[in-house]
């Protein structure tokens, strides 16, 4: 139990892994400092799952080296996988069996007596709100109530190091929150959680620091603050009722915002960064005096709205390409394990 | 089967997880010592029993299967080959129980295959358990399945005449015989169910070596009848090495020399084949 909560929990330098013709690791390196929430952001086949796969000692790394607690993820593999567990983006349980024989399974395997596995199996249905499900075969589960088991039975052996592989794709907003909830529990236990994702919100949410990874490389790496500063705190979309107003528009905001206006697909929509090397109050007086300024100019706006940046605009700010869309990349990925 | 999948569908979840709960399970505890090799085998037993018990159907392919194969033979050869189906039985049974058990050994295979495609094997192969484990427990369980399937075609050998002069104790030192080399011949899928892509592939693959391998051996008919070259790999053939010291047990006496070679290709298919599966379940 050593440095638990202290020093890197992971510490990788230089990763490569190919599948075939596609190199899923490019020479990634990441450190993540125990005790935290560490997020990696990125697209489908951005090389996430191939990193998280290669930590948790389930992919050899062609090339570069990775500890976990200071244990080599290759040489040293069994003092690892005594330390860390993982959820991954695929239900990582046996649908065929209940929720309850499950966890009483791998409460088993992980050396806890009968009446011992019993008790913490219960205890974990109860805490994540399964106890009714508990006799379920767990291919019977909704995806949040999916999502809560496979998070239980990762944390059976409370792990100094929790992987969570998209831990929210797919699921409703209150499954999400859910989620949420247990990963901040998680952490303020002392476990690190290293968590991917493809939503700026989400790791902006939960993440101490944020890595985003592109092409099986690092291209940013930092606190969200400092990532949301160099890349801008946000966007405003703006839709007007006239799309015949727009080239008057883009002048208003370019005048107004200081920075290039993006013409969106939609002939009546428009999309600006806002809050670009400043702070996020900026962000919305910036956005609330251009609105003003568009009004003066006797422009009707129907559709006004700030947000965060989507992975999208994260992309275009840091690379000069969108994020590549999610398509025959991952299924190259998945045909070649 | 519908009926439960609705009533347990979206029941209205407002579970919201509470600090407190969570507290209980999260706060670190001393790590039990690790399982030893057999408690993590019998435990991925365990789970294939569960898996029996939930799905039964599975169980269709070790009973319906291996009654198919000892009624269509019977009467298809026992005429021609035999006075009488039923002296015909006296001589083919221990064979066909052998051909339907190793038949079925090629399940642990597809068994395999498709639990690495759902996700479950992620979660098993990051266990600080024995490395094996999970594969032996696998094969525990299917060994329960070959001896069901052995058990059934006796019965329904016993009920169309099959008298074994072993008795009780022969027909038991027969099927342990069989239950022994099918263990060891597991490996031989456990192998192609990892280095295969689909559990198609994996059934098409063993067909191709299971034919040959129990067609042409004693199973059938007696080999003095074959033509040389296809006696000489009858002869050296696993499957009759297994056939004559099962046949052997069951009329009451042994067969050292098949008995020995039964073995020795045993401890091969384990060493050899289990060793290959190891490595590529290490390096997947």
């Amino acid at each position: 139990m050593s440095n638990r909560n202290t020093g890197l929990a992971v510490e990788a330098e230089g990763l490569v892994r190919s599948f075939g013709s596609t190199r899923a690791l490019d020479g990634l390196d990441l450190q993540v400092p125990a005790g935290t929430v560490y997020g990696v952001l990125g697209p489908n086949g951005a090389g996430k799952t191939t990193a998280v796969r290669v930590l948790a000692t389930l992919l050899r790394p062609d090339g570069g080296t990775a500890r976990v607690f200071g244990h080599d993820v290759v040489r040293d593999a069994d003092a690892v996988r005594s330390r860390v567990s993982l959820t991954g983006q695929y239900a990582s349980l046996d649908e065929d069996l209940t929720g309850a024989e499950n966890l009483v399974l791998l409460g088993r395997l992980l050396g806890l007596g009968r009446a011992g596995a019993r008790e913490r199996a219960e205890q974990l249905l109860a805490a994540f709100g399964l106890t009714e499900a508990a006799g379920r075969q767990v291919k019977k589960y909704s995806g949040g109530m999916r999502r809560r088991i496979d998070i239980a039975a990762s944390i059976l052996n409370t792990p100094d190091l929790l992987f969570l592989d998209e831990p929210t794709t797919g699921l409703d907003p209150r499954s999400r929150n859910q989620v949420w909830a247990i990963v901040r529990a998680v952490v303020a236990y002392g476990t690190t959680v290293l968590l991917t994702t493809q939503y700026l919100d989400e790791a902006d949410q939960l993440a101490g620091r944020i890595a985003v990874v592109d092409h099986g490389r690092v291209i940013a790496e930092g606190t969200p603050g400092e990532l949301k500063a160099s890349i801008g705190a946000g966007s405003v979309h703006i839709r007007l009722r006239d799309p015949g107003q727009r080239p008057q528009a883009e002048q208003v905001l370019r005048a107004s915002l200081g920075v290039p206006v993006q013409l969106a697909a939609d002939p009546a929509a428009l999309t600006a960064r806002v809050g670009e090397h400043g702070t996020d109050l900026e962000a919305g007086t910036q956005a609330a005096r251009a609105l003003g300024e568009l009004a003066a100019a006797g422009i009707v706006v129907d559709d006004f709205s700030l947000g965060q940046p989507s992975l999208d605009e994260v992309f275009l700010a840091l690379t000069d390409h969108p994020a590549v869309p999610a398509d025959e990349r991952d299924d190259e990925l998945e045909a070649a394990r | 089967m519908s009926d439960t999948a609705i009533t347990t569908g979206r029941a209205p979840s407002v579970y919201m997880p509470s600090a407190e709960a969570l507290a209980t399970v999260l706060a670190p505890a001393e790590r039990p010592a690790r399982p030893s090799a057999l408690s993590a085998s019998l435990t991925f037993g365990w789970r294939a029993l569960l898996k029996i018990k939930h799905v039964p159907e599975q169980l269709f392919d070790v009973t319906a299967f291996p009654i198919i194969m000892v009624l269509m033979f019977t009467y298809l050869f026992g005429g021609a080959l035999a006075d009488s189906p039923r002296a015909y039985l006296q001589f083919f049974l221990p064979g066909i129980m052998v051909t339907s058990v190793v038949m079925i050994t090629m399940y642990t295979g597809v068994g395999l295959n498709t639990d690495i495609e759902k996700g479950v094997f992620d979660r098993i192969r990051t266990l600080p358990v024995w490395r094996p484990a999970a594969l032996v427990g696998m094969i525990f369980g299917d060994v329960l399945r070959y001896v069901l399937a052995a058990v059934v075609i006796l019965t329904v050998g016993v009920v169309l005449g099959f008298r074994p002069d072993g008795g009780l104790l022969g027909v038991l030192a027969g099927i342990g015989l069989l239950v022994i080399f099918s263990f060891a011949f597991s490996w031989v899928w456990t192998f192609f169910g990892l280095v295969l892509r689909s559990e198609k592939s994996v059934m098409g693959t063993s067909m191709m070596v299971l034919f040959p391998l129990t067609f042409l051996s004693n199973v059938f008919v007696d080999p003095s009848t074959m033509p040389g070259w296809l006696q000489a790999f009858v002869k050296v053939n696993p499957i009759t090495q297994l056939v004559t010291s099962v046949r052997a047990a069951m009329a009451g006496s042994m067969d050292g020399p098949s008995t020995m070679w039964m073995l020795l290709w045993s401890a091969l298919f384990v060493v050899v084949f289990g060793t290959l599966t190891m490595y590529r379940y290490n390096r997947r």
